[in-house]
């Protein structure tokens, strides 16, 4: 029964958040506990000659210094996640994918491979004095060429950043359907461009943090981390350290949003629960913006290469890329987002003929994760720019030129014709991707803008409108689990593998089991991020929560109401089909006046109860269920964005953004569109403002909030926002993931919009982010361009 | 360093004295001392706001001040905003009705620049809402239900404000 899914029922979070009692790693006090600061490398590639750790050990206070000699063949070093990198085998047929294996020391050790890295590491009583310790530390480094450039750390003979990766490629791959190169020769219209996505930076407003308390008695260590995968974390500390899993707990308290980054595995996470294990104190590190911006990690940056061949009304026929991404110093999550860039990048059109070629290569710059949207981003800023530049080559609309390619309803669902990441054919399950397109479109009145853009131009306004859309793989497996029992008091307790930073999984999670179980989201209490709650877990990220954690939530409930119901018949001598569950009352259909609550169930249901069940009903109230998915959901939208844009200054006015999204079954709409409003804020931060930047000596030039600039309340417009259900087929909510599309589409539909204000010039972005000083330029050069025809 | 110096400040109404270096951020007394961790370290160099807290009434982004400059002040904090386990105040409410968070870790700074903003402007404009806000940065919402939460909290405090004076009129 559906009662609460579906409602904006207010979260449960949110009291002790706005009371300022919620606890994050940095609020958490032990006592005894130390503090640590790390020495980063001030270089982006050099040997590292000696290091002078005498004064900082001598000054008070300070217990320990610690250096890569010091961890050498005791801390195994961070390796590629397996969780998330293995390639299954019928992918790998069809990719025939090159690995090299690459890994980072917690420390470095003989050398530094990029700007802040890890190279010793001080704990002292408290953090004063371990940043005073840290600035007596010398460290003298001999300088090696730094690989700045991903197009020349390819080329033979060029340093390498790791020096078991040849020519720098981590990894490549080959996908290809049809026969691209032959269409193209036969075709009357094509159109090569290059398109670039700049290196981000996640920047959760709470930087990262670690805590670890060993007990030397039962030499059980717990490890508090700020982290979206505590169950990853488990098993690197497990790895790294060569401790036995089971005596290590990690858990993610409440954790200032992710985005991504904070789902790799950081050298801090192994390093200070070590520490603390050698000290026997525990000890605390949190990180700061500086070392956020220089050391956390980083992601997108590709290149792509297009070549597209097309007819005269638009029709795509075929589409060549080859694209490189720039990885940082280490790969540690393989083919994630590159594979991601590669099976969505055709997103909701149909181009029979599909030629992709990724490598992914290392550079002296920090190592890139997936950050929301995780290859996506990337994929759509391509796609829809070649949409856009095909339009403007035929002086068509692009509305045209993207009706003219989109699969229609009536093919649903639709076969690609290739594999998704996990293994399975890549089949969209549902979705109506020209009516969103046509919803949005009414929205902002796509014709009424067009007259006005009109009407204006003669007034010398340059408005424009642009469209981007996107079908987005969500819910990655491999699974989540929930674990349920009722406690003595009545209470329904929820363990979930699923770790939140914000998105509400206490309330949501409560409102699915409240449905399922005939309850109010009040009974029920909800227990994540910590490896202790359940036995196995995967975390948050990839949209995955709803689908993959409320899946499992809405299974296991619905086993423990068949528990319920079964020890109901037995006490009120009646059939379990003839039990009904209502607002916590378990009555017989027939007499609703007398009834049970959960609280009878569980003194019934003790393994001590007298008279004790018949034996076939185990005691105690109890139950588990793993959700394994079949494969991930399709959700997809549509964005438009509006811009005025100022021809003499560069300057952009984002004045609307509108939006129609599918997310399958919504199960709590407040929330929903918190996420699409957020995401969408994160994708025009990178639209308009933010970019990681490196000089060529490999320095970092963005270390701070005024050189990386974030968008606050004045650049972030209040979305529009137009809703489509179509539920997916692929579990039993109907859900399919929310969390990062919003930040999928605007950089594209930003763009495009800019392009199309400034049609006369016939402008081409295909660069991100479009700055004042980056457009002005390109207004420039087409306005020089053209008063050099004009003269003619 | 233990060349320490008395500090007296009034925090949340209560009289704290403590012997402190003089390098001690504020932020730091405020957490690690007055043990009030309501108060966060978004950037540690004035941009993002997330530490603003009240001081003598204006807001102050406490990890550009050290607690010495604090020495004799009226200090506020989130936690001053209503009583241990009591209801929210309507500011926080507003908050919680209008999903104007997420993770929450910025929520405290917000919340203060806006006790601040609202005692003057009691009808605040769109505008003047997001102006208000732009020294704070929040990476999860958005920015769109704040706005909204303010707007009902402006709405609800002039409501209560106008039947109060209405009683005292009486």
């Amino acid at each position: 029964m559906k009662k609460y899914v579906g409602q904006s029922v207010k979260r449960k979070e949110d009291y002790r958040l706005v009371t300022g009692t919620g606890q994050f790693v940095a609020d958490i006090k032990l006592a005894g506990m130390l503090e640590a600061v790390f020495v980063r490398s001030p270089q982006a590639h050099a040997i590292i000659r000696h290091i002078d750790t005498s004064k900082a050990k001598e000054l008070p206070g300070v217990h320990a210094v610690l250096i890569g000699d010091d961890i050498k063949g005791i801390i195994n070093p961070i390796t590629q996640f397996e969780s998330h990198s293995a390639v299954p085998p019928n992918v790998a047929k069809e990719i025939n994918p090159k690995i090299q294996y690459n890994d980072e020391s917690v420390l470095a050790i003989d050398k530094v491979v990029y700007v802040g890295q890890p190279v010793a590491v001080v704990v002292a009583d408290n953090r004063y004095i371990a940043e005073d310790a840290a600035d007596l530390i010398k460290v003298e480094y001999e300088q090696l060429k730094p690989m700045v450039d991903p197009y020349e750390a390819m080329k033979e003979g060029s340093p390498l950043v790791q020096n078991q990766v040849e020519q720098n490629i981590q990894m490549e791959f080959h996908l290809s359907i049809g026969d691209a190169k032959r269409v193209e020769q036969q075709s009357n219209h094509v159109l090569k461009a290059r398109v670039k996505t700049p290196r981000l930076s996640s920047n959760p407003i709470e930087t990262r943090g670690v805590i670890a308390d060993y007990d030397n008695r039962t030499d059980q260590i717990h490890v508090w981390s700020a982290t979206q995968l505590p169950f990853e974390v488990r098993a690197t500390i497990a790895h790294c350290l060569g401790w036995t899993e089971q005596n290590i707990r990690v858990t993610a308290p409440d954790v200032g949003g992710g985005f991504g980054p904070k789902g790799g595995v950081h050298p801090e996470e192994i390093l200070i629960p070590y520490i603390s294990k050698r000290l026997n104190r525990p000890v605390k590190w949190v990180e700061d913006r500086l070392e956020h911006l220089t050391s956390a990690r980083q992601s997108r940056d590709q290149v792509h290469d297009v070549i597209v061949a097309y007819n005269s009304d638009g029709t795509i026929l075929s589409l060549r890329d080859e694209f490189v991404v720039d990885s940082g110093a280490v790969n540690f999550f393989g083919f994630t987002c590159a594979y991601n860039t590669a099976y969505h990048l055709r997103g909701a059109y149909k181009i029979p003929n599909y030629d992709i070629k990724s490598r992914i290569v290392l550079t002296n710059k920090t190592p890139n994760v997936p950050f929301r949207g995780a290859g996506r981003p990337e994929a759509v800023f391509t796609m829809d720019r070649v949409i856009d530049m095909i339009a403007r080559k035929l002086k068509l609309d692009p509305v045209e030129v993207m009706k003219r390619n989109m699969i229609q309803a009536h093919e649903m669902p639709y076969d690609q014709g290739i594999l998704v990441k996990d293994g399975a054919r890549l089949i969209y399950d549902s979705g109506d991707y020209p009516a969103a397109l046509n919803q949005a479109l009414a929205m902002v009145d796509y014709e009424g803008f067009r007259e006005r853009q009109k009407e204006l131009k003669k007034a010398g306004k340059n408005i424009g409108i642009g469209i981007s859309s996107y079908v987005e793989g969500t819910g990655a497996g491999p699974f989540e689990g929930a674990l349920l029992s009722v406690d003595s008091t009545g209470k329904v307790i929820a363990h979930l593998g699923a770790s939140p930073q914000g998105q509400g999984h206490e309330t949501v999670f409560a409102q699915i089991g409240a449905d399922a179980l005939g309850l109010t989201p009040d009974d029920i209490v909800i227990k994540v991020g910590d490896t202790a709650v359940l036995p196995f877990g995967a975390g948050t990220y990839a949209s995955r929560s709803a689908v993959n954690a409320g899946s499992a939530m809405h299974e296991a409930s619905l086993k423990l109401r068949n528990k319920v119901v079964a020890i109901a018949g037995i006490i009120l001598g009646t059939l379990p089909d003839e039990i009904v569950i209502e607002e916590g009352k378990i009555f017989s259909k027939e007499n609703p006046s007398h009834f049970l609550t959960l609280q009878d169930i569980y003194k019934r249901s003790r393994p001590a109860a007298r008279p004790p069940l018949p034996s076939e009903i185990e005691p105690g109230l109890q139950v588990t269920h793993y959700f394994v998915p079949p494969t991930v959901t399709f959700a997809s939208s549509v964005h438009i964005a509006e811009v005025e844009v100022d021809k003499e200054t560069g300057f952009v006015d984002l004045q609307n953004y509108s939006v129609v999204h599918d997310c399958g079954t919504v199960i709590n709409p407040m929330i929903v569109d918190g996420q699409v409003q957020g995401g969408i804020a994160q994708g025009i931060g990178s639209a308009l403002y933010e970019e990681v930047v490196y000089n060529e000596s490999g320095q970092l030039l963005t270390g701070t909030y005024m050189d990386y600039l974030l968008p606050t309340s004045m650049e972030i417009p209040t979305v529009k926002k137009g809703h489509q259900q179509h539920l997916s087929t692929r579990n039993p909510l109907g859900v399919k993931g929310v969390g990062e599309g919003g930040a999928i589409s605007p950089p594209a539909a930003i763009a495009n919009a800019i392009v199309d204000a400034l049609s006369d010039l016939e402008i081409v972005i295909n660069q991100l982010p479009v700055s004042p000083s980056r457009l002005r330029g390109l207004i420039k050069e087409a306005e020089k361009k053209q008063s050099t025809i004009l003269s003619k | 360093m233990s060349n320490k110096v008395q500090v007296a400040v009034f925090v949340n109404g209560k009289k704290v004295q403590k012997k402190v270096e003089p390098r001690l951020l504020l932020t730091d007394f405020i957490r690690e001392e007055c043990n009030l961790t309501g108060t966060h370290l978004g950037c540690e160099h004035g941009v993002c706001g997330a530490c603003t807290i009240l001081v003598d009434n204006e807001p102050v982004r406490s990890c550009l001040m050290f607690a010495v400059q604090a020495d004799g002040c009226d200090i506020q904090t989130v936690e001053s905003l209503n009583s241990v386990d009591g209801p929210l105040n309507v500011l926080q409410q507003s908050f919680s009705d209008n999903h104007a968070l997420q993770c929450g870790f910025c929520t405290p700074g917000f919340l203060m620049t806006l006790t601040h903003f609202l005692i003057d402007n009691e009808n605040p404009t769109e505008n003047e809402i997001r102006e208000a806000i732009s020294g704070n940065l929040c990476r999860c919402t958005g920015y769109a239900n704040i706005i909204k939460a303010v707007q009902q909290a402006a709405q609800i405090l002039q409501k209560e404000k106008s039947n109060s004076s209405v009683v005292s009129a009486q």
